[in-house]
């Protein structure tokens, strides 16, 4: 752009001395200030790819040893130097899943109740406070988790589960054993409500895209609250809505400490969801400040690096798609 | 029952479901709150901010090593991370509109956005713990920056985009450097928006836990040697909050209340910017 002002006309030497000097001198600090921007934006780059690569340095011992078998063994044995991986998964994927049954049917309602039926006046404040508590550190979750709900849970909510559910062929086993209160399920419940505020902010931000006409050209031919929502404010924002839902399920799998706290962290697969597991954060958060160099170290940077690429995958198409949702909008 | 009165229950079912929804999320969240600030309350005096964390089995103890050692690592981070993050997000709303670079660094940022905080952990204990012997607070720092980094990039170039480019013509017009328009017209501009993002990404790593574990580890002494392994509120809750000791418990619960507060005080500022300032 600085060539623009080289048109300025100038009709004193003194001043055209002047003026070329102060371009070139531009130009040069125009130089230096692109290629510093460029220089902290490549820091960025640098640091995800750097990120990729000293976990996948650190994790060769315990790959080099047990090969991809590492992804579905399920022995975690410090002594002995074995180390699989399936126990950590499984717990990171199973407490993830049933925070998300909990969390998006609640968020879609919350999404709904602020777009759609809320009163005007409380619009904003309780908007405002979804937002704040999306804020709130995890590590708060986690204590509550663990002194508040776990408590309550074991002595009211699971021998309830138990009587009604414990019967049941197949679905009876996953409320067996003892009621301990920490284990798979209440790690999964307070993850979900850790999730909650993600999930219904970013699902309000898409139901929001909609444009007015089309919601009021439905209620305009006589549709209800709930066939707006479900026959035209979902269809519209499915892309977006499924973008927010991976968001979430990309916090889920990666929180460590609402997670650590309540989960009992057992590195073993029970069928119950009632006993103690464990989750990659988890395993992670307790055994890696304890662990001494060699395999186990290998092994937790492996777990790590398995939990980096699943939350990447996760992110990344979360963000495709929400992208996506949002370039339709203008279609 | 009509196909119209069938019409009619349907929505008031769905709509009363959805006000059960925010009806339960709001009275968890509030339950959430409600223990605690009762319990936190109950653990705050005036040895709480001026004692050190108490060794195991001895009575009483306050958090003054952990207080000062989170708001030196989180400083330290906030310092680190301001210029790299608005730099970068200058580089990609003010250079990278098209170039194939920015798009690869501007996915990679989302993607960091929200990528695991204890895989960043172990990063920085990979590059500077293992390597440059031992835990330390600026271990803990450059983690915590990893993690506000992409916030503050994100922020700032959200915002530069929303200068219009008049603006940036304008400027040019009138003979000014690239690098001036830059810093001292379009960065000026939204310059509420961008601390509202520095805020957002404070009040982030603030509560952040997991990172700090392999990174600045703990101490159970005071000490601003940044050097050195540092107490920090986060790592002694987690530590406090799992051990028999009730006076340790009792801390622990001080001391999620002291981040919670921060935490909220902070988000509420940027807010507070940010509305007063965007509504002009």
């Amino acid at each position: 752009m600085s060539e623009l002002t080289t048109a300025v006309p100038f009709d004193m030497p003194v001043a055209v001395d002047f003026h070329a000097r102060q371009v070139r001198k531009f130009k040069w600090q125009d130089t230096i200030f692109h290629q510093l921007t460029l220089f902290f934006a490549f820091i960025v780059l640098v640091a995800l790819a750097g990120m990729l690569i000293a976990l996948a340095v650190q994790a060769m011992p315990v790959l080099r040893q047990s090969g991809p078998a590492f992804l579905w063994t399920d022995v975690w044995n410090v002594p002995d130097d074995k180390f699989g991986a399936l126990a950590a998964i499984y717990g990171t994927v199973v407490t993830s899943v049933i925070a998300l049954l909990i969390a998006v049917p609640v968020s879609f309602g919350i999404a709904l109740f602020l777009t759609e039926t809320c009163p005007a006046c409380l619009r904003r404040p309780l908007g405002t406070a979804i937002e704040l508590l999306a804020g709130v550190p995890s590590i708060i979750y986690g204590i509550w988790g663990l002194f508040v709900f776990a408590p309550l849970f074991a002595k009211h909510v699971q021998p309830c589960l138990q009587a009604i559910f414990g019967k049941v062929p197949v679905i009876g086993g996953w409320f067996a054993g003892p009621p301990i209160g920490v284990g798979i399920l209440t790690a999964g419940i307070v993850l979900s409500l850790m999730v909650i505020p993600f999930v219904a902010s970013v699902m309000r931000d898409v139901f929001e895209t909609v444009p007015a006409q089309l919601k009021e050209s439905a209620y305009g031919v006589g549709c209800t609250t709930w066939e707006v929502v479900t026959g035209v404010v979902l269809p519209y924002t499915r892309v977006g809505v499924i973008g927010g839902i991976m968001l979430g399920l990309g916090r889920a799998l990666g929180e460590t400490m609402a997670v650590t706290f309540v989960i009992g962290n057992a590195n073993r697969i029970v069928g119950s969801l009632f006993a103690p597991g464990t989750s990659i954060a988890a395993t992670l958060a307790n055994e890696f400040g304890e662990a001494d160099p060699g395999l186990h170290i290998s092994a937790l940077f492996a777990l790590g690096l398995v939990l980096f690429i699943i939350t990447f995958l996760v992110l990344a198409m979360s963000r495709w798609l929400i992208q996506r949702g949002i370039a339709r909008q203008g279609r | 029952m009509n196909l119209y009165s069938r019409r009619i229950l349907t929505n008031r079912i769905g709509v009363a479901l959805s006000m059960t929804a925010m009806a339960f999320g709001l009275l968890a969240l509030l339950w959430i709150l409600w223990t605690l600030f009762y319990n936190g309350f109950a653990a705050l005096s005036l040895d709480f901010f001026t004692r050190d964390t108490p060794a195991p089995g001895t009575e009483g103890g306050g958090l003054r090593n952990a207080i000062v050692g989170s708001l030196m690592i989180v400083g330290v981070s906030a310092l680190v991370s301001t210029p790299i993050g608005i730099l970068a997000g200058i580089y990609l709303a003010e250079f990278g509109a098209t170039s194939k670079f920015a798009a690869v660094t501007r996915f990679v940022t989302d993607v960091m956005l929200s990528a695991p905080s204890i895989v960043v952990g172990l990063f920085v204990y990979a590059l500077a713990v293992a390597t440059l012997g031992g835990f330390s607070g600026w271990a803990g720092s450059l983690a915590l920056s990893l993690i506000a980094i992409p916030v503050v990039v994100r922020t700032t170039e959200n915002m530069l985009l929303l200068v219009p480019n008049s603006l940036r013509e304008a400027a040019f017009a009138v003979g000014a450097p690239r690098w001036q328009v830059s810093l001292k017209v379009t960065l000026r501009a939204v310059s509420s928006g961008v601390v509202t993002g520095i805020l957002l990404a404070i009040a982030r790593v603030t509560g952040e836990t997991a990172p700090l574990l392999f990174t600045a580890l703990n101490n159970q002494f005071y000490s601003t040697d940044m050097s050195e392994p540092m107490g920090n509120l986060p790592v002694v809750i987690f530590q406090f909050a799992m051990s028999p000791y009730d006076n340790w418990v009792k801390l622990a619960w001080g001391g999620a209340l002291l981040i919670a507060l921060m935490v909220l005080a902070i988000n509420i500022i940027a807010r507070a910017i940010f509305r007063k300032k965007s509504s002009v």
